[in-house]
């Protein structure tokens, strides 16, 4: 059953010049993006930065007004589209939406102490009993595996990845349907990584949860999401099962990206790719492909014709007039 | 307390030294402590490691751990309130194996470190924009380099400056050079920061976490490029990550540090496949893999690294640790045993091993 549908999203930001700030352009931050998200699944957006993947996530919150396209989600088995709804309608569906950030040193005001930090939401959303909000603190305590002490603690007393375990426990306060992750284990160490991952896994488990889990780190995705959409200057070039994507990539930027993920291991012995020139402007994307003056089998019609998003069959969709003949290598190729 | 060196002095070795056998760079029992009004933070307490020539000793460690603190010892810009309490640093002269001069007996802001800083010992930062100035062209910021160390005219350091910036893969070299920093992308800004260090054909060049801000294909442009330019002016390399990945493609030699100490040194291909210490071990089981199946758990390790204030006694990784001895790992620090004169942990399970 489907959560969330994104249809047709874009979101282009003005360039202003000149002492009038006329409008003389604009940076297609996110064009024409459409994807699905199931109930209970993890679906990860991927790519490099500036690709777009964090914007698409502000504007399903509607923390960004997105230029165009649909935001549709579906909440007892009524689909509402977000995009069109103004402050007054979307209060509503915030609470089934919550966000979990990727500094949990800026994310957290170091002037609450952690039981009121968790316990704002449920005070925001009606939950006038301290007792009663107290008690499902020390609940959501539980759940991220804190010790219910810590309820009176300033957040400055927390390492790195306890408060993330607090802005966890904080985007779980309302029981929402959706959690949108942006790049939340990015700052920790490996050792604290680690049991963040655990963490959200097994909370999605028991809790039934859907992720849509924004990140760069391809090594963590793979042990979190069950589809991956790859994004490059805006635009998906890619979105497959975990599987599929990893092990049998269709785009060439998917390839070169997969490649270039430096492998824990010195006998690993695979050819890196090395793409040649920088990411393309989105302010200025080439004709044509927008990969295609980095690609290598890149062909006059890529230089020409942009490619449509089609799907291959299983769900695999890329963004190549050339998917059906390129050999590409994924990972573990060389086992 | 006093520190077993993790390898034997190679000046102990009988007859003739190689190159191979003397390290051109011999760290021993850095401290570099930071006394703050709360206590002093033992940053780097009591570590030892070497360099040789023409290879790439990679440091590894998580945040807090003392990487960085031993790379900014090495060329004494510590700021304050950081301090080395003791040790050494031998670095070994130009054309002469027998006589290391340690950089700790240096006058602080003395003429023979400056011309150590830059000219011998170069180091590339993690924050190219940080460590730019953004009013100078970067053309102008490699020249000062050039005409620092050697007397040469402005005209040949800049084109001295267009051939290094051609040399690390800068497009349009004649045009980049009187751009600002701000003009450039991040891999660029490395690539120049690159340049600028090599400007004056060190023979160490220190790398702190230099791909840590890029993007994966931009970091893979980079571990290139520096690989590319190591083979070709046969450059010693110390590379400072946290990423276990970077390590495994780059070093030849790997120390891995926790809180302040070496705990595990020894040849790359050991650490990753036959790791001694228990945190170097936790450490490769809990990184996420691009090879695993989807969806899995990862192995962790328990707590998190101590607040620098809050230090364990005995052994730091004690608290952690899967196979901590109650009564000797909590309370006595545990010694450095040289397995081999390249090898070495720094552990109680290995105390009787040959």
């Amino acid at each position: 059953m489907t959560l969330l549908e994104v249809k047709g999203l874009k979101k282009y930001f003005p360039i202003r010049k000149g002492l009038l700030r006329k409008v003389v352009g604009h940076v297609k931050a996110v064009d024409d993006v459409s994807f699905t998200v199931k109930r209970g699944e993890t679906l990860a957006l991927v790519g490099e930065s500036g690709c777009g993947k964090t914007t698409v996530s502000r504007c399903i919150m509607r923390a960004l007004d997105p230029s165009a396209g649909e935001v549709n989600f579906t909440l007892d088995g009524q689909t509402t589209d977000l995009a069109t709804l103004g402050g007054k309608g979307l209060k509503p569906f915030r609470r089934h939406l919550q966000m979990v950030f990727q500094d949990p040193f800026s994310s957290l005001n170091p002037r609450m102490m952690v039981g009121d930090l968790i316990g704002e939401p449920l005070l925001i959303n009606g939950m006038s009993d301290p007792a009663e909000r107290r008690k499902r603190v020390r609940e959501l305590l539980d759940v991220v595996q804190l010790p219910v002490e810590y309820m009176n603690r300033f957040p400055h007393a927390f390492s790195g990845g306890q408060r993330q375990r607090i802005g966890i426990a904080r985007a779980l306060a309302l029981n929402p349907s959706l959690i949108v992750a942006d790049e939340p284990v990015s700052a920790l160490d490996v050792s604290v990584q680690a049991q963040i991952i655990n963490l959200l896994l097994d909370l999605q488990d028991q809790l039934g949860l859907t992720y849509l889990f924004v990140a760069h780190d391809l090594s963590v995705v793979k042990h979190v999401s069950d589809r991956v959409a790859v994004m490059y200057v805006g635009q998906l070039v890619e979105i497959a099962s975990t599987e599929d994507l990893f092990h049998r990539p269709k785009h060439p930027y998917t390839e070169a990206l997969l490649s270039a993920v430096p492998k824990p291991d010195p006998r690993a012995k695979t050819e890196r790719i090395i793409l040649q020139r920088e990411v393309a402007d989105a302010a200025n994307p080439p004709p044509g492909c927008a990969f295609h003056p980095r690609c290598a089998h890149a062909t006059d019609l890529c230089r020409q014709q942009r490619p449509a998003l089609v799907d291959l069959g299983n769900g695999h969709q890329v963004r190549c007039h050339h998917a059906h003949v390129l050999d590409l290598k994924g990972v573990g190729a060389t086992v | 307390m006093p520190q077993t060196p993790m390898v034997d002095h190679p000046d102990h070795e009988a007859g003739g030294s190689t190159s191979a056998a003397t390290p051109l760079l011999s760290v021993r029992g850095l401290k570099t402590y930071f006394k703050l009004d709360e206590g002093t933070v033992k940053a780097v307490d009591g570590v030892s490691f070497d360099l040789f020539a023409g290879r790439t000793l990679g440091i590894v460690g998580e945040s807090g751990c003392g990487k960085s603190i031993s790379a900014r010892s090495i060329l004494r810009i510590v700021d304050r309130p950081g301090k080395i309490e003791g040790g050494e640093i031998l670095l070994q002269q130009e054309g002469d194996n027998e006589n290391a001069i340690d950089l700790l007996q240096l006058p602080h802001e003395g003429p023979e470190l400056r011309a150590i800083r830059g000219k011998e010992i170069a180091l590339v930062f993690q924050e190219p924009m940080a460590s730019f100035s953004h009013y100078y062209t970067i053309g102008n910021q490699i020249m000062e380099a050039i005409l620092l160390h050697s007397a040469t005219s402005d005209d040949a350091a800049r084109a001295r400056a267009i051939e290094l910036l051609g040399m690390v893969g800068v497009p349009n070299p004649e045009r980049r050079v009187d751009e600002y920093p701000f003009q450039l992308s991040g891999g660029l800004r490395q690539r120049v920061m690159m340049a600028m260090a090599l400007a004056c054909d060190p023979r160490i060049l220190i790398a702190d976490e230099p791909t840590t801000a890029l993007d994966v294909t931009t970091q893979a442009q980079v571990l290139n490029l520096l690989q590319r330019i190591q083979k070709e002016r046969g450059l010693s390399v110390i590379l400072i990550t946290h990423d276990m990945g970077v390590v495994a493609e780059m070093a030849d030699d790997v120390v891995v540090m926790y809180l302040g100490r070496a705990v595990e040194k020894g040849p790359v291909d050991e650490i990753f496949h036959d790791p001694k210490h228990p945190y170097t071990q936790a450490l490769l089981r809990s990184i996420p893999s691009i090879m695993a199946k989807p969806r899995t758990k990862l192995a962790t390790i328990e707590g998190s690294i101590p607040h620098p204030f809050a230090r364990p006694s005995g052994c730091p990784f004690h608290p952690r640790c899967p196979d901590a001895i109650k009564g000797l790992c909590d309370v006595k620090e545990p010694p450095t045993h040289a397995l081999r004169p390249d090898r070495a942990v720094s552990c109680f399970l290995y105390g009787d091993a040959s």
